[in-house]
């Protein structure tokens, strides 16, 4: 019982982040150039296009064992490869149903514009996220465990 | 040339750092010149670095600039020189001499790794310049955050150690590289190149001088350039939009319109600054956007609304409909409320009695004027100032000078946006280029790399390089436990930590290191991959392995720098990084260096005023082109044109044209002929032409016009058609051409303006009737002073120079009444007589005028084949049906489509001069793919594995680059490797996994999850 609450507390969670190189990625850099702190949850995976992110990168990181999911784009209509960013909104809207129709809560998966300017917006978005899935604990709907 | 055999230099001189000269150095570098850049300030970017967002797309300025900007500072062949001014130019065309005195910066741009410790801990803050004094910055400082070069720089004006040495000089203990050096000095240097580019863009209008604005005395009022910095998240509120007297967020902001343009008492500038109504349409709009509370009130106040260009008048429809306010009125002046530092402003509202309404605050629509030393630079080199003291050109030659050789682009000539200066950057690099043909790629500079190392069958030999960045990185994270930890991982078999990774000495002994060890992929652990990555990829390249074969982890920006207080966890979070990184580079694969050869030939479509101009400019370089023109005659839409709005007859220039067109060796001219299909992309297009015959061509320029819109029916129709003396504008100057006696016998004529433009069914302006009507009123009034003239309109849009006309009309007595689209004018025939009937404003009752001669200023209409041409060369059109370029902003002629450009009326409407500009700006960007024999292509591209395509198509229809395509008969998709971009959006979109792209295909990606997941 003790382990285990003690394990829960030192519960810190991991977060998988998908990010576009041409705004988001560029916002991730531009948060750091101006020394925005944010919680040390998230690894970045950089990426072409949000575009590029695939329903089965999302649940085969939740898989792996991601808490949770954050990818981010280009700005509507500011997307490097003209529509990339719009194909991965629609992407996400279905993906997201679909993930809470089989238990996963909403909170895990989120999806955001940054641009290459935004990178006080990237902190602040990388808090809200971090907070966000703290509350919703550890995910264990998709990972295998022994024991 | 003193020597007339000498072959002209092939290097050229383009003078000013912003988007125009940028722009300028990038065409003249590609199409094979060398390029000194010459940038007064200690970085490049000018005016749009400090703006927020760009109009009409709202785009981030910093976003889309800041790509050209590394472009630029990493060309092999453009010299950066910042902190430069020209002192002289000596010399003629093809072979000047310019004197540069380049101005010390006291920190040793090789050292300088931007670590930002000295601003830090310089104890002198000042007012920040590049954010108009609102915000403070050290005196050691970065211009900007993206600034190129990253480099900090001393102002000598401000350091203490300079004004008294010995006295500070903390800069100097801290700065880890040892870039500090005090005893930099100022240093002339002697340039010799081929040509000169003038790119020195505008200062915005100082309001101080103009009292009732309150400037300088009342703290918010401020200047729209300062508004941009206040909206900007880089500025000195951090995108929180506060007003400077109590950094609170406005709750009611007021734009003045016109301060410091159209203004001949006060501000002595009688010139239309072209731009202010769409950039302040734009900050009332992004304001609300940027607002935290409810409803932030935004209220403009204007004489007329000039939104003149594309997807403009839509973008000033939006901003009404979601609730800015227009006043059609000029403020007479701003007076303090008395309490909370709030303003006051009085006006005439549309009811016709006084308003007043207090405002949080106010923000003045500055406009654009010439900068003082550039006005003395330009007179330097002999360069004439035109009236209004911006660089003298003409309609036919837009981007040269009086002075052979000396070019000019931007701003600098007339009040003009980014598009257009951008245009006529193209446009200048292709006149400056014209004398220097034959000396292309005489100067440039090529890399030689060593032969590659196949590396396919080998085990992973991954070499990492962890780097403490100075203290950046080591403060936080423990770069010694990481390189430590790197060693661990399998496939590693070397790690090293170094304190400077890009430092020379640094990439030198990597270099040694991949070669003495055998590395076959290697990892740098450091900063960003979105500045360095070229740098190490290069690196790999001098040491024989494939550049393909790196990965980077970012420890700095996005570990260390944003977790400074969380050591343990910073360095977790590094090691997970390289993890990451290894586990990725492990799957990386040697990709090819794609290119495609290019037919050197060039196809244009159309041959109007347009396509001849381009064909010319590209012929002239000794290129072959092929001129397809649907009519069998050429000259397209100018064949009508009396004269351009400066003066100069149409017809004349317009047969010399042809003349050119008609005797040219390089020039293949299909008349009669249209476009039936288009194969191919970029570099190796192919073309079956209606006559049969099949082009080869490297690139295309789409030039095919558009016409005039004939209101045969509906309420503007105004008696067209049914009544003789009854013209749209075209038609009238035709009257002109042929010299009709009769038109001197017209005692009154009227001009509709608008007719049937800016309307649901045309909803955009046509940009050039208001000048186009206006200038042949003139001409009536020439032909017949006692003429009686009236013009009705909406707003008059005589911008940037031509707002002269609208004052010389003025003078001349015509009388302009405004009409609005609740009382749009009436016409009706009364036995043979016109009558038109129209409410003035100003009498607030109706006005009957019985002209002789009635002229509708009609919209220009697109091409009804536009839609066929659109789809045979898969470029895309906007609602309006005009072509969209590739980039609003910063691609004005390109198409999405690589190697097809655009010029002239198919784009827009605009007037003789942008398309003369447009259409050599088009040969611009065509030469920078026709002087090449190949061109690099994206490698890192899509593949498919047609073991597992379904056929489904799905992966053809989300690619935006047309680069992937059924075949019909197999059903299998394959992709077009120089068209594909690499995005991956097919990849995401392919249901049965049969689409991968090349090094970021899903096994690479799942490499770095599941490494991330680890535990360590």
């Amino acid at each position: 019982m003790d382990s285990a609450s003690d394990k829960d507390q030192k519960w810190e969670p991991k977060i998988i982040a998908f990010l576009c190189n041409w705004c988001s990625y560029a916002g991730a850099d531009l948060a750091g150039v101006s020394r925005f702190q944010y919680p040390p949850n998230i690894r970045i995976i950089r990426v072409p296009c949000s575009g590029r992110v695939s329903a089965n990168m999302i649940l085969d990181a939740l898989k792996a064992g991601a808490d949770g999911i954050l990818v981010s784009g280009c700005h509507p209509g500011d997307c490097h490869y003209i529509s990339g960013n719009l194909y991965a909104r629609r992407r996400f809207a279905l993906l997201k149903n679909l993930l809470e129709f089989i238990g996963i809560e909403p909170e895990r998966i989120n999806f955001s514009w940054i641009s290459a300017s935004e990178g006080e917006q990237f902190a602040e978005l990388v808090r809200e996220v971090t907070t966000r899935i703290k509350t919703v604990g550890p995910a264990r709907h998709l990972v295998k465990e022994i024991g | 040339m003193s020597n007339p055999s000498d072959r002209p230099k092939g290097s050229v001189m383009v003078v000013g750092g912003g988007i125009a000269g940028v722009q300028a150095a990038l065409d003249m570098a590609d199409s094979g010149f060398y390029v000194h850049l010459i940038e007064k300030s200690s970085a490049i970017g000018g005016r749009m670095s400090q703006l927020d967002k760009t109009f009409p797309t709202n785009d981030c300025s910093a976003c889309i600039l800041s790509p050209k900007l590394v472009e630029c500072g990493r060309h092999l062949n453009i010299n950066l020189m910042t902190l430069s001014e020209v002192l002289a130019l000596e010399g003629e065309e093809g072979a000047f001499t310019a004197t540069v005195r380049q101005n010390p910066r006291y920190v040793d741009p090789a050292k300088c790794i931007a670590c930002g410790t000295c601003a830090e801990k310089c104890p002198k803050k000042v007012p920040n310049e590049f954010d108009l004094g609102l915000g403070k910055r050290k005196a050691i400082y970065l211009k900007y955050p993206q600034a190129v070069p990253l480099k900090y720089a001393i102002d000598p004006d401000q350091c203490i150690w300079l004004k008294k040495p010995g006295r500070c000089g903390m800069c100097q203990k801290v700065c880890p590289s040892g870039a500090i050096n005090f005893d930099d000095q100022p240093r002339e240097i002697q340039i010799e190149v081929g040509s000169v580019i003038l790119a020195l863009g505008f200062s915005p209008f100082d309001p101080s001088i103009l009292d009732f604005t309150g400037y300088g005395r009342l703290p918010n009022v401020v200047t729209a350039m300062e508004f941009e910095r206040l909206l900007s998240p880089s500025g000195p509120c951090l995108g929180h939009m506060e007003r400077p007297s109590d950094h609170k967020e406005p709750r009611r902001i007021a734009w003045l319109q016109c301060v410091g343009s159209r203004d001949i008492n006060r501000a002595c500038h009688g010139y239309c600054s072209s731009v202010c109504c769409m950039y302040a349409i734009k900050q009332a709009v992004i304001a609300r956007e940027h607002a935290q509370g409810p409803d932030l009130a935004t209220s403009i106040f204007f004489m007329d609304m000039r939104t003149h260009g594309k997807e403009f008048e839509a973008y000033y429809d939006r901003a009404r409909a979601e609730g800015v306010n227009f006043h059609r009125c000029r403020i007479h002046s701003v007076l303090p409320a008395g309490h909370d530092d709030n303003l006051i402003l009085r006006y005439v509202g549309d009811d016709g009695l006084i308003n007043q309404e207090e405002f949080d605050l106010v923000v003045l629509s500055v406009g654009l004027e010439m900068d003082r030393q550039a006005a003395e630079l330009a007179r330097r080199l002999g360069v004439e100032l035109d009236p209004n003291n911006f660089v003298a050109t003409s309609a036919f030659r837009p981007v040269s000078t009086n002075r052979p050789g000396v070019c000019v682009c931007g701003a600098v000539s007339e009040p003009k946006d980014i598009p257009q200066s951008v245009m006529e950057a193209s446009a200048s690099a292709l006149e400056a280029s014209r004398v220097l043909a034959p000396s292309r790629w005489s100067e440039t500079r090529k890399k030689e790399y060593p032969d590659e190392r196949n590396v396919w069958a080998e085990p992973p030999r991954i070499g990492v390089f962890v780097c403490s960045c100075g203290i950046n990185i080591a403060s936080v994270v423990d770069v010694a436990a990481v390189t430590d930890y790197a060693r661990t991982l399998p496939g590693v078999v070397f790690a090293q930590n170094n304190l400077f990774t890009c430092s020379q000495d640094t990439i030198n002994q990597m270099a040694e290191i991949i070669k003495r060890e055998g590395l076959n992929r290697v990892v740098v652990a450091s900063c960003t991959p979105r500045t360095h990555e070229p740098l190490f990829q290069e690196t790999l390249r001098d040491a024989g392995l494939n550049k393909f074969l790196f990965e980077m982890a970012n420890i700095r920006d996005q570990d260390s720098w944003v977790h400074q207080k969380f050591p343990d966890e910073a360095t977790q979070k590094a090691k997970d990084l390289v993890r990451m990184a290894v586990a990725k580079v492990r799957q990386d694969e040697a990709l090819a260096y794609n290119t495609v050869s290019v037919v050197k030939r060039a196809l244009v479509l159309g041959a109007g005023v347009a396509g001849m101009t381009a064909a010319l400019s590209i012929a002239d370089q000794g290129i072959p082109v092929v001129l397809v023109e649907r009519k069998d005659r050429l000259g397209g839409h100018a064949r009508k044109f009396y004269r351009t709005w400066q003066g100069d007859l149409v017809q004349e220039y317009l047969k010399g044209l042809c003349r050119q067109v008609e005797g040219h060796s390089h020039i293949d001219l299909r008349l009669g002929t249209s476009v039936e299909r288009v194969e191919g992309s970029v570099g190796q297009f192919k073309t079956l032409l209606s006559d049969g015959s099949k082009v080869s061509h490297g690139a295309a320029i789409i030039a095919i016009g558009a016409g005039s819109h004939k209101p045969r029916e509906g309420r503007w129709n105004y008696l067209y058609g049914k009544h003789p003396e009854v013209h749209v504008l075209l038609e009238l100057d035709k009257r002109f051409i042929k010299e009709d006696p009769a038109l001197k016998e017209k005692g009154q004529t009227v001009f509709i303006l608008c007719a049937g433009s800016r309307v649901s069914e045309k909803p955009y302006c046509s940009r050039v009737c208001c000048t186009h009507a206006i200038d042949q009123a003139l001409h009536l009034k020439e032909l017949n002073p006692d003429m009686e003239i009236f013009m009705l309109y909406r707003d008059i849009r005589t911008y940037g120079e031509k707002e002269r006309l609208y004052q010389r009309a003025r003078e001349k007595g015509i009388v302009f009444i405004r009409y609005d689209l609740d009382n749009i004018p009436k016409v009706w025939d009364e036995q043979g007589k016109i009558q038109v009937e129209a409410k003035d404003p100003i009498l607030d009752r109706p006005v009957r005028l019985h002209p002789d001669m009635l002229v509708l200023a009609t919209a220009v209409r697109p091409k009804v084949d536009a839609d066929v041409v659109s789809r045979a060369f898969k470029c895309s059109m906007t609602s309006d049906r005009f072509f969209l370029e590739a980039h609003m902003k910063l691609r004005p002629v390109d198409f999405a489509t690589d190697g097809i450009f655009m010029a002239g009326l198919c784009h827009y409407p605009k007037p003789m001069d942008e398309t003369i500009a447009q259409a050599k700006a088009a040969a611009a960007r065509a030469s920078t793919i026709l002087a090449q024999d190949a061109i690099p292509a994206e490698s890192i591209t899509a593949v498919v594995d047609h073991g597992k395509c379904v056929g489904c198509g799905v992966c053809t229809m989300v690619c935006a680059y047309n680069a992937i395509h059924l075949d019909e008969d197999s059903r299998l998709a394959t992709v077009d490797t120089a068209m594909c971009k690499g995005c991956g959006a097919c990849v995401a979109g392919c249901r049965s996994d049969a689409v991968t792209l090349k090094n970021i295909g899903n096994e690479q990606i799942m490499a770095a999850i599941e490494a991330a997941m680890e535990i360590c």
